[in-house]
């Protein structure tokens, strides 16, 4: 994976691409895109793959002019118009799912093929989504892996909360994230998309890990409802992080949309 | 120096065991606790202790907001504030504050400031908190990233609302108005004195220092903590090249208790300071920091042991308590002393003493209080008699106010009703 920078009117993006084929565009999570790494890689033997970051993720700035989904939508049509992509397969993990949602619900016509893999965006009240902006990082790992115990690990590893400047370094790179997803998830991570999903004409796949704690799977058939022929992909001993848990598996439910 | 006494309306009637049964005593603590037969007791009992101190010679009585809080009863302060209007003469009402970017439209702010101003006869001072992120994010749902640009929109509206004689249209981002007219407008012009509760960022010392507003530093932590903080408030007064450092630039809120001797004080008030401390500061760490609710170069300017897990989250001794100046209390001479001390190292004019502490009972709050307000307070009063003229950040009352209840006797009504007398 190579890590560029491509500049949009608003703002200077960051982003990973490798591979050949079809152009793919892939929408990272509230989390950043440092975990799916593993999982772009194996992607990028089957497609060109571009991973722009939401403005604040990773090493880039963030950029107050995105303040709501609206923004969120055209900021990443406008990424993709730079990258001179056209119809790319448009492929969003939880907040970029909801991303990707509404940049398929916006432009109906560009967009042939969606994957969503969790994607945030509807809220049901009888099946609340956790606040991940309440949570203590170890917290985290129970919402977010199958296996929350080896994630807990995994998350932890390198990671020192009672050395002050890593704490500090955790602390701004946290504002930065989060604040910045926090413009279209918080408090709720719903900014009336399910009004817009009618309008989406791409081939759909939705792909739910069967254990996702975080968005469960019942927003599965949520989404289905409101997408005309979307299809929906359980991946067995998966949580919310299917990517990282089941690459294969989450890239056999993409190939799909061939 | 002006001295302001200030209630944050706890609950007193939290379990001994909250701390181990409860995550939070904010934002989703449990709703079981709050009774509100109880609630009109201490409501009265709070509104009681405060006119109390308003006859004592403090210069301000003080309130505040929070939400869904229980060592802070008070979402509305305004409304506690309109209820001491009525009854209290010559005190100021410090009201610090009412959450600007909460308020839908922000001109609410700007009415109902105006109302106790004109209710009162100009004894307001006017507050414009950010608020916390417990009280603005967790239970308001403001985004957390836009919480500042919100503010700052919700600021300049009201400022200039006040200051406009004819209606005018406001293009916010937040908020749109076609009619901008408020009536009424308070009595103090331009407009009552403002201050600006914060916790250490810069955009707030500079956005005080721009606007000659007051700087208020409203911790639990006491003075010693404070120091750090306020010094580089004052550091930043001078790179900004204000015209003074006049000391009622700042404001500071202290715990204080006040008994005959130093061990008087810890019988009478030590568990009651406990309740405070290791009860009702016992907030979920997950509701102390919304991300994106500070700015990076807050965060990384590192004065966040305010509310660091370590510092706020632990149980505390009276003597720890005592020794590391979140609390001062004692005598009225220890008091003075540690006092002189604060005073002096953070070089505040106003000071804010938090004196109905936790579950204290209505006795023992009136007993420390009388003793500051007649053995502490007179020996602290000229400690900056340079600045004594600076009137820029308090209330500047009518000479001639309105009594209220001076109705006549109905007997001395002549009739017919409205004839000329």
């Amino acid at each position: 994976m190579q890590l560029k920078t491509i500049r949009t009117e608003r703002a200077a993006v960051r982003y990973y691409e490798s591979g050949e084929g079809h152009p793919l565009v892939f929408l990272h999570g509230a989390g950043g895109v440092d975990m799916d790494l593993g999982f772009l890689d194996s992607l990028a033997q089957k497609y060109h793959v571009y991973a722009p970051l939401v403005p604040g993720y990773g090493d880039s700035e963030e950029c107050a002019e995105l303040r709501d989904m609206l923004d969120f939508t055209l900021h990443t049509w406008d990424v993709v118009e730079r990258l001179g992509l056209k119809d790319p397969i448009l492929a969003g993990f939880s907040m970029g799912g909801m991303i990707a949602s509404e940049m398929a619900a916006i432009a109906p016509n560009d967009v042939s093929r969606l994957a969503l893999i969790a994607p945030a965006g509807l809220w049901m009240d009888e099946h609340p989504i956790p606040d991940i902006f309440a949570m203590l990082p170890y917290e985290l790992p129970g919402y977010l892996f199958y296996d929350a115990e080896a994630g807990a690990k995994l998350m932890s590893a390198g990671t020192n909360m009672s050395d002050p400047k890593f704490l500090q370094a955790f602390l701004v790179q946290n504002a930065r994230q989060l604040g910045a997803a926090g413009k279209i998830l918080f408090p709720i991570p719903e900014r009336g998309l399910a009004s817009r999903l009618y309008r989406i004409k791409a081939r759909t796949m939705l792909i739910w890990g069967e254990g996702d704690k975080l968005i469960p799977p019942v927003y599965a058939r949520e989404f289905q409802r409101g997408i005309a022929g979307a299809e929906v992909v359980v991946i067995p001993r998966a949580g919310h992080v299917a990517p990282f848990e089941k690459p294969a598996e989450v890239i056999g439910a993409i190939a799909r949309l061939q | 120096m002006r001295f302001t006494w200030f209630n944050l309306m706890p609950w007193p009637y939290l379990q001994d065991d909250f701390r181990e049964k409860n995550r939070s005593v904010w934002v989703d603590i449990d709703a079981n606790l709050f009774d509100p037969v109880k609630g009109h007791e201490v409501y009265n009992n709070y509104l009681d202790l405060l006119e109390y101190a308003g006859k004592l010679g403090f210069d301000g009585i003080g309130v505040n907001e929070h939400h869904q809080n229980a060592y802070g009863l008070m979402p509305s302060p305004n409304l506690i504030a309109a209820s001491l209007a009525r009854r209290t003469d010559d005190v100021a009402l410090v009201v610090l504050g009412a959450s600007i970017a909460l308020y839908n439209p922000p001109l609410r702010v700007a009415e109902e400031f105006a109302m106790l101003d004109c209710i009162s006869g100009g004894r307001l001072v006017a507050g414009f908190p950010v608020g916390t992120s417990m009280d603005t994010n967790y239970c308001y749902g403001t985004i957390p990233g836009l919480t500042r640009e919100k503010y700052r929109e919700a600021h300049e509206l009201i400022k200039r609302a006040w200051a406009a004689r004819e209606p005018f249209a406001f293009n916010g981002r937040y908020t749109k108005l076609r009619y901008v007219n408020p009536w009424p407008r308070p009595i103090q012009q331009p407009h009552p004195p403002i201050h600006i509760p914060g916790g250490g960022s810069l955009e707030t010392f500079d956005f005080c220092i721009d606007n000659t507003y007051s700087y208020s530093y409203l911790s639990f932590g006491g003075y010693v903590r404070g120091q750090a903080l306020m010094q580089g408030y004052w550091d930043r007064v001078a790179e900004r090249n204000a015209p003074d450092s006049s000391p009622y630039r700042a404001g500071f809120a202290q715990t204080i208790c006040v008994a005959d001797t130093d061990a008087e004080a810890e019988r009478l008030y030590a568990k009651h300071v406990s309740y405070f401390y290791n009860r009702c500061l016992h907030v979920y760490p997950g509701f102390a920091d919304a991300p994106g609710y500070r700015t990076i170069k807050t965060i990384q300017k590192g004065i966040l042991s305010q509310y660091s897990p370590q510092s706020m989250f632990q149980e505390l001794s009276w003597k720890e308590l005592v020794d590391n100046g979140s609390v001062i209390a004692g005598s009225p001479e220890t008091v003075t002393h540690r006092m002189e001390d604060l005073i002096q190292k953070l070089r505040v004019g106003n000071i804010f003493c938090l004196m109905q502490i936790g579950d204290m009972p209505q006795d023992k709050c009136m007993h420390s209080t009388r003793l500051f307000a007649e053995k502490v307070m007179p020996k602290l009063r000229n400690l900056f008699p340079e600045f004594q003229d600076d009137g820029r950040f308090w209330c500047k009352p009518l000479a001639k106010r309105a009594k209220p209840g001076a109705l006549p006797m109905e007997a001395e009504l002549g009739s017919p009703v409205g004839a000329e007398r």
